[in-house]
């Protein structure tokens, strides 16, 4: 039975000017690796894509669209962000995540409101990129001051990018400056290279339907993984469960059976798990396939006819694994239980 | 045999008065004859003087008329002949560029039974109008205010039609009114919706009332009001030029454009006519494209420029709206509380276009409402003119309505000049007054008496079509300051009826480096004069409002504002 394709998640990408917004765009769609993703931005001129990434098969643009390497595309949406997403949702072959970029004064809020609007998308958050070595003197300027802090203030995550040109002193002062001013978001330092790109897009592959129905993404690869690796991946390395780079670790954990997901759904979106993002599929004993997905301190789960092992992949700074498994609630969550059926 | 030259072809008109608002002695006194040859001035003066320059042919037709220098608008758009083309559901009369007088709506049921007639098949449709067939019914110039309590919903205009999406404008550009045929096509005639733009009824379903950009946007594409729509088409530029004629305006800015290379061809052939009656003015807005492409975009353009298309100007805007709430205003920000506004530019990118532009040599226009917005951009020359120093750059302040003394002060120490937005005074002077800045600080809000003190360059202008175009109405306004219900906003901001006049002719023409060409009636400029049946400087100053010109010279072709009809 086919199921309703899901809605098109939509990540609002914000921060000021040099923030590294395009950077991080560019270096998400050449690491797609086989996700579609459309990029949005208002203008053409408000984005440069690499030339390398531009379709050689479709070069230019008609219609507003850049078609790009890999089916991903580039489009500027002008005055119609909502008539835009609704056109991508309904795309075939289907789309699996937009990404719009914002000029670096917009306020991310009106435009994740604005995107709702639109038939056939859920938002998949707001991620703010921040310059942070200029990010406490940007913060403090009387003109932007104010758009800069509302822009952090309405992010689910941040992220504190071009640590690698500051020093360490600097580093220390913006964490601290973001964790005064803002206590409650979650934040990552690091450079937009090194980041794993299920960090930004998540498990994106959840819209696609493969012939058997089954949801290729994150698990597949891993049990499946090639033994080609890049030295410096922003994908993370396979070795038993457990891949790393410099900066991120993420870790593959069967997941019990009968375990109590929405416990572990909490458990896992509070800060102090270091846990930056999770996913995990619980196959049901009777009924469906449960899906937990964690972001940025939401936790959500839902149902769907999946066929994939009970697993949870779990993503955070590199030493998280060591940390987690000496949490109260590990044992009680996630180990197996002797006397379990 | 050589062929004899024919020697170039002189006419002298005949006025019963002639105001050059020059500044040589000719020109100060009140002369009766200008000499034209070539669509340019050979001279003001006396019959006997101009005789001198040889053959001419006299020409009596304005010998019981004035003729004053041809109106100068400059800040308006294009769109402002787009729009007729809709439903005009204004509470006052108002006139199109056909010159067809369209009366006030007074109430909500006259308002839905204009856009009817367009519903009916039957109903032959106003030749300005667009919206016939199958496709959206637009309206445009609303102002609920004027009905009381009553707001327009979705319901009132399901009354319109049922089938086709209605979209009515309201005045101000901020809020759009549309019925649920229209929601529909948007995807939002549903519950569920939460959005602080999009009011919903007690049915949980949208009302209809779509407020501010954020909540206009999902709706234009459906009523048709797309941008590039609304832009300036063929017609469009057309109904704008005889728009200007109506007004005694003979060169006019459209201040916003994306000036691609089919919207210059368009706008090139057609200003090319031999009838086409302005000068069209057209700044390259600095959006979706960054400030050196947009400094060399402008050169390009203005390689491209012909005697009545000029091109090569950029327009930055900093901020929105006052009455939009969406300026950006320094402490103590608005009268009632409402957040402050927004940047549309960051400060990065308009120092690095101010810094390139100066070098370059390409002039710039600064939108800026709020008083924040003035100082970023007063802040951002000062730093790029340190590093890119350009004498008589004449970047101008667009409508800066709330700058203070000191912000003039410094405009006129870096060389800045101003372009005020007087018809404010009338048409929101009271909100002004009431919510949006307070009485204090709505009494210095466009400033023209300051800045000719302070000697800062100034012009005033409509913006059209958010006000009507129509120079002489502006005059008025920054003459009396007066608002819609009569109360008079800082009295010792008032200026003369010359200055006024001044800043409608020269002053504007001025602010766009055109003063050489235009803006007063001397020997060598362009025979551009607005022809008007009284003297504006000796009539009672009250009915400077509603004088209408007989039309214009432009480039010494005559066009009469009455001759132009249904075409």
């Amino acid at each position: 039975m086919k199921s309703a394709t899901p809605p098109l998640p939509v990540l609002v990408i914000g921060g000021y000017l040099g923030a590294g917004k395009t950077t991080l765009l560019n270096h998400l769609l050449r690491n797609a690796d086989g996700r579609r993703l459309a990029v949005l931005v208002n203008d053409f001129g408000d984005i440069e894509i690499d030339a390398a990434l531009i379709s050689a098969n479709a070069p230019g643009r008609s219609d507003g669209v850049i078609s790009l390497a890999g089916g991903c595309l580039c489009c500027s949406f002008g005055d119609d962000l909502v008539g835009t997403l609704r056109q991508l949702a309904l795309r075939q072959p289907a789309l699996d995540m937009a990404l719009i970029e914002l000029s670096g004064v917009a306020l991310p809020a009106s435009v994740v409101r604005t995107a709702k609007l639109a038939l056939g998308v859920a938002s998949a958050g707001t991620l703010v990129l921040a310059d942070t070595a200029a990010l406490p003197r940007q913060a403090a300027d009387p003109y932007v001051g104010e758009t800069v802090r509302q822009q952090l203030q309405q992010a689910d995550w941040v992220l504190l990018n071009k640590p690698d040109l500051c020093s360490a002193q600097q580093i220390e002062t913006s964490q601290n400056w973001l964790r005064a001013e803002l206590p409650k978001v979650h934040f990552v330092c690091a450079s937009v290279e090194s980041l794993p790109i299920e960090l930004v897009l998540g498990w994106a592959e959840a819209r696609r339907e493969t012939a058997s129905g089954e949801v290729s993404g994150l698990f597949t690869r891993l049990s499946e993984e090639s033994q080609s690796q890049s030295p410096n991946s922003s994908s993370l390395r396979k070795e038993s469960g457990h891949v790393a780079n410099s900066v991120f670790e993420s870790l593959s954990l069967p997941l019990p059976s009968g375990c109590d997901l929405r416990a572990l759904g909490q458990a896992l979106a509070d800060p102090d798990s270091g846990v930056l993002r999770a996913k995990g599929l619980l196959l049901a004993v009777q009924g469906r396939t449960q899906l937990l997905q964690v972001a940025a301190g939401r936790w959500q789960i839902s149902e769907g006819d999946w066929d994939a092992p009970t697993r949870i992949v779990l993503i955070g700074l590199r030493g998280f694994a060591e940390r987690l498994a000496q949490q109260p609630w590990f044992s009680d969550l996630l180990m197996p239980r002797t006397d379990s059926r | 045999m050589r062929t004899p030259a024919i020697p170039p072809h002189t006419t002298v008109f005949e006025a019963r008065q002639i105001l050059s608002f020059g500044s040589t002695a000719a020109s100060r006194t009140a002369a009766t004859h200008v000499a034209v040859r070539d669509g340019r001035i050979l001279g003001v003066g006396p019959l006997g003087d101009l005789s001198g320059w040889g053959p001419h042919t006299l020409d009596r037709r304005f010998a019981d008329q004035i003729l004053i220098p041809g109106l100068v608008e400059g800040h308006s758009h294009l769109m402002a002949g787009t729009l007729w083309r809709y439903v005009y559901c204004g509470y006052f009369d108002s006139t199109d560029p056909r010159g067809k007088s369209w009366p006030g709506l007074k109430s909500l049921d006259a308002v839905v039974a204009a856009l009817a007639t367009l519903a009916t098949p039957a109903t032959p449709a106003s030749s300005t109008a667009a919206c016939t067939g199958q496709g959206p019914i637009v309206g445009w110039g609303f102002d609920p205010i004027y009905f009381g309590a009553q707001r327009c919903s979705r319901a009132d205009l399901d009354r319109v039609s049922t089938d086709r999406p209605v979209g009515v404008l309201h005045a101000s550009g901020h809020i759009l009114n549309v019925n649920s045929a229209a929601l529909q096509a948007a995807g939002l005639l549903r519950t569920g919706i939460d959005h602080p733009a999009i009011p919903l009824g007690a049915d949980g379903i949208p009302t209809g009332e779509m407020k501010g950009p954020e909540g206009m946007m999902p709706l234009l594409e459906h009523v048709g009001l797309s941008r590039s729509f609304l832009s300036g088409d063929e017609t469009g530029i057309r109904d704008f030029a005889r728009l200007c004629v109506r007004a005694g305006v003979t060169t006019a800015t459209d201040l916003a454009a994306t000036l691609g290379d089919e919207e210059v061809q368009t706008l090139a052939r057609i200003t090319e006519e031999a009838d086409y009656p302005v000068r069209i003015v057209s700044f390259l807005r600095l959006i979706g494209i960054k400030p050196v492409d947009a400094v060399q975009r402008a050169l390009q353009l203005r390689a491209q420029s012909s005697e009545r298309m000029r091109l090569g100007r950029i327009k930055v805007v900093a901020d929105g709206s006052i009455q939009g709430f969406s300026a950006r205003l320094r402490w103590p920000g608005y009268f009632n509380g409402q957040p402050n506004g927004l940047w549309y530019t960051a400060p990065e990118a308009m120092k690095e276009v101010y810094t390139l532009g100066l070098k370059a040599g390409v002039q710039i226009h600064t939108h800026t409402n709020g008083d924040e917005a003035t100082e970023l951009v007063l802040d951002c020359m000062e730093q790029a003119l340190a590093s890119s120093p350009r004498a008589d750059h004449r970047y101008t302040l667009q409508h800066c309505q709330l700058a203070d003394e000191a912000q003039y002060r410094r405009m006129k120490a870096l060389g800045m000049g101003v372009n005020l937005f007087a018809n404010h005074h009338y048409y929101w002077g009271d909100q002004h007054f009431e919510t949006t800045v307070g009485p204090e600080r709505a009494a210095r809000m466009n400033a023209c008496r300051w800045a000719l003190d302070h000697g800062v360059p100034m012009a005033i202008h409509s913006d059209a079509p958010i006000t009507p175009l129509g120079p002489l109405f502006t005059a008025w306004c920054a003459i009396h300051r007066r608002t819609a219900s009569g109360r008079t906003l800082g009295p010792e901001q008032r200026i003369g009826a010359v200055e006024a006049l001044r800043a409608i002719t020269l002053g504007a023409a001025y602010s766009l480096k055109l003063d050489h060409e235009i803006g007063s009636i001397e020997c060598g400029k362009r025979a551009d004069f607005c022809v008007l049946n009284e003297d504006p400087t000796q009539i009672d100053a009250e009915a400077l409002k509603d004088l209408q010109p007989w039309g214009t010279v432009q480039g010494g072709r005559v066009f009469e504002a009455a001759a132009i009809t249904a075409a």
